[in-house]
């Protein structure tokens, strides 16, 4: 009882500098589930769909960055050219799988997006190989050098590129926002998740607002593939993380900006807490694997609806 | 009849203008059920135009080819003169079609006022950055918008509740917020489908009073369907009669009230 209930907070006293260590790898884990969940969010709330893809394209997208600058692109025409793709994925996922199927239960179009996966799974390694490359992290210019602080005479290390990369997901976040509540298309794309009726009405195309969610998802994507595979190299194994998306869904709710953001923040932290904390002493480590989930479920447990949801999700 | 192509003038004697829509010969089928058949009728520029029948007639299914939402198997709809190529919901309202629905469809989670703005979407054209930024003519686009918007909404008498989320809002109140969102396009034909339905006698006067407002205000065109003869009586310049998908009367309040074949349809129909 004491090892659970009383050493862990001791220690966390007894060292605060670790433990602000502690939150900020969690924090930078916890932003980037954040992202990936944000993407699964926009897409569900404007086309009901739930994206098995989303995480898939996080690597898809990271692979094809490094893809290109290994045929000797130079890093940010890179960018350009993946943002590219990843916009011809989004308008062929629309004509191709979206609109032959509209109007179908939500658990076709569920299936059909896990058809996207496993063609962007099938398609990228006979593209880039199925091999663990390096994310192109100095040639676009992030810092790779690490800060050092010594809060209350203790260290702390925060790595530049994790630091670029909460900065760049922020800005992101922020401009995702300011684009949904302040223009004509992001106003759009909150009609369309509310009553896709009454936004054919008021003259909104389902079609291009699905391209441009998809897009937006693509773009995030590429984001969260640049941060991930800075610290994890690229390789399919990175798909695992955005599986981290599905507990932050069960706690944000699978409609909800917020709770996405929230949720994601509050998973990055906590299980890294609770590895550090309680898993590596008690447990024998790697529970990182697995806590997510069983929190959601706690969770569930006493709040069905998530912890920020109005309503019981029935859609899934 | 006598012809009315070029317009009359009403009983109260207000001019009406020209054919603005015309629906000929449509036939919508879905599967085995045919919800319209063989329908031909027109509307005229600045009329109230009621369409009535009993439950399951067809109503509802009309004003959705009029608004893009189902495409008829035969038949063509004119507009402006020129017969329109089969169009998407978005599509017909861009060109200047607003309307309801009969069971109320907002956007629940945001306010009276983003609402009433959706409205607004087709008179937005500035540059996404510009408008994210808020910069130049997207700043002034938006401004102009607002305006109007509040001026739609002093004029449904909905300013206390501009900031209320509509999901917390009564049926009555989001049935007008629902006009409201359609005046906001400044609609040149506007559709009402069951604008009255489920309220009571006093929500029943302030909207019909509002919709008389607007077709005399802003001299907007309307297509309104109602359930109940009676109210459509003292709404309507003219009033179509349908029946099992089919037309049974054409013609001014008086001359359907007295039809036989409307009469009898109406016989034993309990009304609301
Ligand atoms: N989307 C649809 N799918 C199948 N049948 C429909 C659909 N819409 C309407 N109908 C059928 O068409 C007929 C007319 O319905 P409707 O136009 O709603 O009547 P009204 O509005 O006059 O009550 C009914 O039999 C109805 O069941
Ligand atoms: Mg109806």
């Amino acid at each position: 009882m004491k090892d659970i209930f009383i050493t862990p907070f001791v220690d966390m006293f007894a060292a605060p500098d670790f433990l602000l260590q502690v939150l900020w790898e969690g924090l930078v884990s916890g932003i980037l589930y954040a992202l990936i969940a944000l993407g699964f969010v926009l897409i569900f709330r404007s086309s009901r769909i739930f994206n098995f893809a989303q995480g898939i394209m996080v690597v898809f997208a990271a692979l094809t960055l490094v893809g290109f600058h290994a045929m000797g692109v130079p890093a940010w025409t890179s960018v350009a050219l993946t943002l590219g793709v990843m916009l011809a994925l989004a308008v062929s996922i629309e004509r191709v799988v979206l609109r032959p199927l509209v109007g179908q239960p939500d658990i076709i179009l569920f299936m059909a997006t896990i058809g996207i996966t496993l063609f962007l799974i099938g398609f990228g390694e006979i593209i880039f190989g199925g091999e663990n490359k390096v994310m192109i992290t100095e040639e676009l210019g992030i810092p790779t050098d690490s800060w050092v602080l010594e809060p209350w005479g203790g260290l702390l290390i925060l790595e530049q590129k994790d630091v670029t990369a909460v900065i760049a997901a922020a800005m992101l976040v922020v401009g995702l926002l300011a684009f949904l509540n302040y223009t004509r298309m992001g106003r759009a794309i909150r009609a369309l998740g509310d009553d896709s009726q009454a936004a054919l009405s008021v003259g909104i195309s389902l079609q291009t607002i699905w391209v441009l969610v998809w897009f937006i998802a693509g773009i995030i994507a590429l984001v969260t593939g640049i941060a991930w595979g800075a610290r994890a190299g690229v390789s399919f194994a990175l798909e695992v993380i955005a599986y981290k998306a599905l507990p932050v869904l069960m706690l944000g709710g699978l409609e909800s900006i917020t709770g996405a953001i929230i949720g994601g923040l509050m998973i990055g932290m906590l299980e890294k807490l609770f590895e550090i904390y309680w898993g590596q002493p008690l447990l024998g480590g790697n529970t990182e694997t697995w806590f997510a989930f069983m929190l959601a479920l706690v969770v569930l447990l006493f709040r069905p609806q998530g912890l920020f949801g109005e309503k019981i999700i029935e859609r899934v | 009849m006598l012809d009315q192509s070029q317009g009359y003038v009403t009983a109260d004697g207000r001019q009406i203008g020209g054919v603005l829509m015309e629906m000929k010969d449509i036939t919508l089928r879905f599967g085995g059920v045919t919800a319209i058949k063989d329908i031909s009728f027109d509307i005229h520029e600045g009329e109230i135009r009621a369409i009535i029948g009993p439950n399951g007639a067809g109503k509802s299914s009309m004003l959705n080819v009029i608004s893009g939402f189902y495409t008829p198997q035969e038949g063509e709809v004119w507009y402006k003169g020129a017969p329109r190529p089969a169009m998407k919901p978005y599509e017909v309202a861009r060109m200047g079609v607003a309307r309801t629905f009969q069971n109320i469809a907002l956007f629940e989670g945001m306010t009276v006022l983003d609402n009433v703005m959706t409205g607004r979407l087709n008179h937005m054209k500035a540059g996404i950055l510009a408008q994210a930024i808020w910069w130049g003519k997207a700043r002034d686009e938006e401004i102009a918008n607002r305006e109007h918007v509040e001026r739609v909404i002093d004029f449904l008498e909905i300013q206390s509740i501009r900031k209320t989320p509509v999901g917390r809002l009564p049926y009555g109140l989001k049935k007008r917020v629902e006009l409201a969102r359609a005046l906001a396009a400044e609609p040149s034909l506007l559709l009402l489908d069951e604008p009255m339905a489920g309220m009571n006698v006093e929500e029943k006067e302030d909207m019909s009073r509002f919709i008389l407002d607007v077709n005399d205000e802003f001299g907007t065109t309307i297509a309104l369907i109602e359930h109940d003869m009676g109210v459509v009586m003292d709404l309507s310049d003219r009033v179509v009669v349908m029946d099992y998908g089919k037309k049974i009367g054409d013609g001014t309040p008086d001359e359907v009230r007295n039809d036989q074949t409307v009469i009898d349809a109406y016989l034993g129909v309990p009304q609301e």
